[in-house]
């Protein structure tokens, strides 16, 4: 029995750990939070860290919740990765900018004389589309390592993934920051029609979802059928293969500005003019809309073009199967995979009284007793696990070299913006729960304990050992020994090493269960 | 059988198996057990452009863009003639026609689902579960856990990076790894004991060590495979390299095997024998083929199935591509595989025959077909076909 020790050890590496880490943020108050805190706590956002703990410190729970709610469109993030993100081109330029770009460089291409220039020119492309969807992928990566509102932060994973669109697919890539930012961060925490609207109406969602080709006399169904099943009313919402066929009429018209115009409107006879509808890169067109009168859900949606589409939003938005749909998702993501229906029923209560207002219905279930009820029953997904374990491990010291989080997301199968089906990723446990999946997590945990990565490194330079984390912090003596189980506490007193006893403890069921 | 007694009957087959990890020598499969692995083309694969009804004049007036143009020796892009009905498209000559021309290959036109929603994702989880979509009372129960579970000498594997839905729901733990990239096994023995010592007692043990354990032993077997053929790449470039390795596998350790592959949701510019269906098609082809040659003599004891969740429309849509449809195109390959022929019931393809006017009938249900397959590959009796697919009527198509 050497955990005695072990234990000494673990102090010993305390001590050093307090001498040579950069000071954490003052605790305000000294006293420990119950378990009941730490439980909320490592549910509200992508696991603790000291700035986390310390604002809850501060502000208590309930005021706590209050500022995360209210979202005043602060989402603080540390100078150095303000500047990283900012030197980003998908960060830099507008949607539109970013759509003529790409057409002015294809047909450059195009006008090109077959040969070695063009095939160079082609690769350049392709590298320049890697570049920029690697760009987006960091981008939502490290705010959610980073971002103060650690709640919102899920929120624009979560929106993310229940709007999901495919990054490689056509030009999603040039205009997918901006659905991050723009779109979905943007109307997180607000009402869920005008999110509804704000993916409709986005370049991305146009694209990925083929809207964008949508026309009278050449409708495509795909967007509207997956509006009402993915996004809305769910595969059992009561809506039947004509009302899919009748939102696409409704749906025929919303596109995006063809670059090829120059910004220049459409030419329309006079009667169309006033019913033409341009925001950034979106338009309706009312020379592709199919204006007949249309059925929907039961309801007469007369031919008017573009206020067709609000009419149906609100109606698709306002069916008790929608706020079901929407609050069981809400409810499976952050706290069960087969959350309490009593819970759900009080979330779609709240969703319907307020007419979809997000925060209101993430009051009832951050205030549920059912949410604490499952406490540490949580698998988390990869991307909690890579984003926790890098919040716990570097505790808000700015990397320099985000590549190391894709990476990692690649090899657990759950990359931003990779899911190539629009369901977006499961959001229980069974499937990134099995064998092949707790290897590689461990392998990662590894890779993040033992400083064996380029998290600290510039791309391109020359490795540098930029040393192991501490992870024997006040933070993890404060927060997470106490309610440590045997089995971690054995295992952590068999490490070698520091950097095996991070590894340990990133891979323990206690850190990947919340 | 009901429900409870089949969960009964699966209760009691675990109990009854021996220590409950693939990784023993216990699960050593007998070298005689013949090989399944599933191929899933997740998106609904335009059948129409794979296997060209050629004879259909109604097929050349819905597709004014997308048709295939009918067999004439003078033109390479034209469908390659399996029948007087039925043509392949020419981007599989060098792949799938040669397993075609060695009776190596059957087609199952009018496959698919009694799921009606066309939607992706409801019709995949049907037939990840096997169960009849009006009676799904076990969202978490794939058919081929159910299958591992009656068949306990056909150690089962997924070749994907998270558990698929076919595989969820096993009483013991179905490996999953994927095979586009290998590398060395990171942990020594003492640490993955105390890593898997974590576990110990939770929901995940088995998973946590047999993880740890298939990662040592895969990348073993792997390194040398890969030294032997001179492809010391640990990342797979395409699919033909994953199949590859997945043939190592399948050949010395596992019977059951799943992988999947994606992209086939071609509503727009999908092409005919260019562009992204052509592209996809060359791709899986390729990779079949190199799969039934990299397990030489064992090709003969090995069967693939390649299935999808549903076929598209039959009409073009206004945009060069195809909507969701329903019946599809199943493939089956072996070396003993009965093939050579287009099998299965089928109709004549014109407008009539449609079902809703948009897509293909379904008159081969894909449980039926599975379950005659699986009963003569591995004399399963009919109450493991009952637990591994309810209620389903195995249909023998001869295919084996």
């Amino acid at each position: 029995m050497e955990i005695p020790t072990a234990r000494r050890s673990a102090y010993v590496w305390l001590a050093f750990a307090l001498t040579c880490v950069a000071a954490t943020p003052a605790l305000a108050r000294e006293e420990t939070l119950s378990q009941d805190d730490i439980a909320w706590l490592r549910r509200d956002s992508f696991d603790l860290n000291s700035a986390t703990v310390a604002r809850y410190r501060e502000l208590g729970r309930s005021r706590f919740l209050d500022e995360q709610l209210t979202d005043r469109g602060t989402d603080n993030l540390p100078p150095e990765i303000t500047q990283l993100l900012g030197s980003y081109e998908v960060n830099s330029t507008p949607n539109d900018e970013m759509l003529v770009r790409l057409q002015e460089e294809q047909q450059k291409i195009k006008d090109m004389p077959d040969g070695d220039a063009k095939n160079d020119a082609r690769k350049f492309q392709q590298q320049h589309a890697n570049d920029l969807l690697q760009q987006s992928q960091e981008t939502v990566m490290l705010r959610a390592v980073y971002g103060s509102n650690q709640l919102k932060e899920q929120m624009v994973w979560f929106w993310l993934n229940h709007f999901s669109v495919y990054g490689a697919k056509g030009r999603v890539r040039w205009v997918v920051s901006d659905y991050a930012q723009n779109t979905i961060r943007a109307h997180a925490l607000g009402k869920f029609r005008d999110l509804v609207m704000a993916t409709l109406e986005s370049p991305a969602m146009l694209e990925f979802l083929d809207n964008a080709q949508n026309a009278k006399g050449h409708v495509n169904e795909n967007y509207a059928r997956e509006l009402m099943e993915l996004h809305t009313l769910g595969v059992h919402g009561g809506y039947t293969q004509q009302d899919v066929q009748q939102l696409a009429l409704i749906l025929t018209g919303a596109g995006i500005v063809p670059p090829k115009r120059g910004g220049e409107p459409p030419k329309l006879n006079p009667q169309m003019q006033p019913l033409y509808i341009r925001q950034g890169a979106f338009e309706f067109n009312p020379a592709r809309h199919d204006f007949s009168d249309k059925t929907l859900l039961g309801q007469t949606i007369k031919g008017s073009g573009f206020k067709e589409i609000e009419q149906a939003v609100d109606l698709i938005t306002r069916q008790p199967a929608c706020a079901q749909f929407v609050s069981r998702k809400l409810a499976e993501y952050f706290v069960a995979d087969q959350p309490p229906q009593t819970l759900i029923d009080k979330m779609a209560r709240t969703f319907r009284r307020s007419d979809g207002d997000i925060g209101k219905v993430l009051r009832t279930l951050f205030e549920s007793k059912e949410l604490l009820a499952s406490r540490g029953k949580k698998f988390k997904d990869p991307t909690q696990f890579v984003v926790s374990s890098v919040r716990l491990a570097y505790d808000g010291k700015p990397l320099v070299n985000a590549k190391p989080l894709l990476n990692w997301l690649n090899q657990l199968g759950e990359p931003a913006f990779g899911r190539l089906t629009p369901d977006g990723w499961p959001l229980d446990s069974v499937g990134w729960s099995s064998s092949g999946q707790m290897s590689k997590r461990f392998e990662i945990a590894r890779a993040i304990g033992t400083g064996d990565n380029r998290l600290f490194t510039p791309e391109g330079s020359p490795k540098v050992g930029a040393g192991f984390p501490m992870l024997t912090t006040r933070l993890f003596y404060d927060a997470i020994e106490p309610n440590l189980s045997a089995a971690t506490r054995d295992a952590l007193g068999k490490a070698a090493s520091q950097q095996e006893w991070n590894t340990f403890l990133l891979s323990s069921p206690d850190f990947n269960f919340r | 059988m009901d429900r409870r007694q089949f969960l009964f009957t699966a209760a009691t087959a675990a109990l009854a198996a021996p220590a409950l990890s693939f990784s023993g020598k216990l699960f050593a499969a007998p070298a005689t057990t013949p090989r399944f692995l599933l191929v899933f083309l997740r998106g609904g694969y335009d059948c129409n452009n794979l296997l060209v009804p050629y004879s259909s004049d109604f097929y050349y007036q819905s597709r004014p863009t997308l048709a295939i143009a009918k067999p004439d020796p003078n033109n390479p892009n034209s469908a390659i003639a399996l029948d007087g009905n039925w043509g392949l498209n020419p981007v599989l000559r060098d792949s799938i026609y040669p397993l075609w021309q060695r009776k190596q290959i059957a087609f199952v036109p009018f496959a698919g689902t009694d799921d009606m929603s066309r939607s992706h994702f409801e019709t995949q989880d049907n037939i990840e579960s096997g169960e009849p979509s009006n009676q799904r009372n076990d969202y978490r129960s794939g058919f081929m856990a159910r299958l591992s579970g009656a068949m306990t000498t056909v150690p089962s594997i997924a070749f994907t990076d998270a558990l698929p839905l076919s595989f969820q729901g096993s009483k013991r733990d179905i490996p999953n790894i994927s095979l586009r990239g290998v590398g060395k096994p990171a942990f020594d023995e003492r640490q993955s004991a105390i890593l898997s010592g974590m576990y110990q007692g939770t929901a995940l043990a088995a998973a946590a060590s047999d993880g740890l354990d298939l990662r040592q032993r895969v990348s073993k077997e792997l390194q040398d495979e890969m030294m032997k053929a001179n492809r010391g790449a640990p990342t797979a470039k395409n699919f033909a390299d994953e199949t590859q390795r997945i043939a190592t596998l399948m050949r010395d350790q596992y019977r059951l095997g799943f992988v999947d592959v994606g992209g086939w949701d071609t509503h727009v510019n999908q092409g005919n024998t260019t562009g992204q269906l052509a592209n996809n098609l060359s791709n899986l082809g390729q990779g079949l083929a190199a799969y039934a040659n990299a397990l030489g003599d064992e090709w003969n004891n090995t069967i693939v199935v390649v299935v999808s969740e549903f076929g598209r429309t039959f009409r073009e849509n206004g945009n060069k591509g195809t909507d969701h449809g329903h019946g599809t195109v199943y493939w089956v390959l072996g070396g003993k595989v009965n093939g050579g022929r287009i099998a299965g019931e089928q109709v004549a393809v014109n407008q009539q025959s449609l079902l809703q006017n948009r897509d293909y009938p379904v008159l081969t249900n894909y449980r039926d077909m599975l379950g005659g397959l699986l009963a003569r590959t591995w004399g399963l009796s009919g109450s493991q076909l009952q637990s591994v697919f309810p209620g389903a009527k195995p249909r023998d198509l001869q295919l084996v």
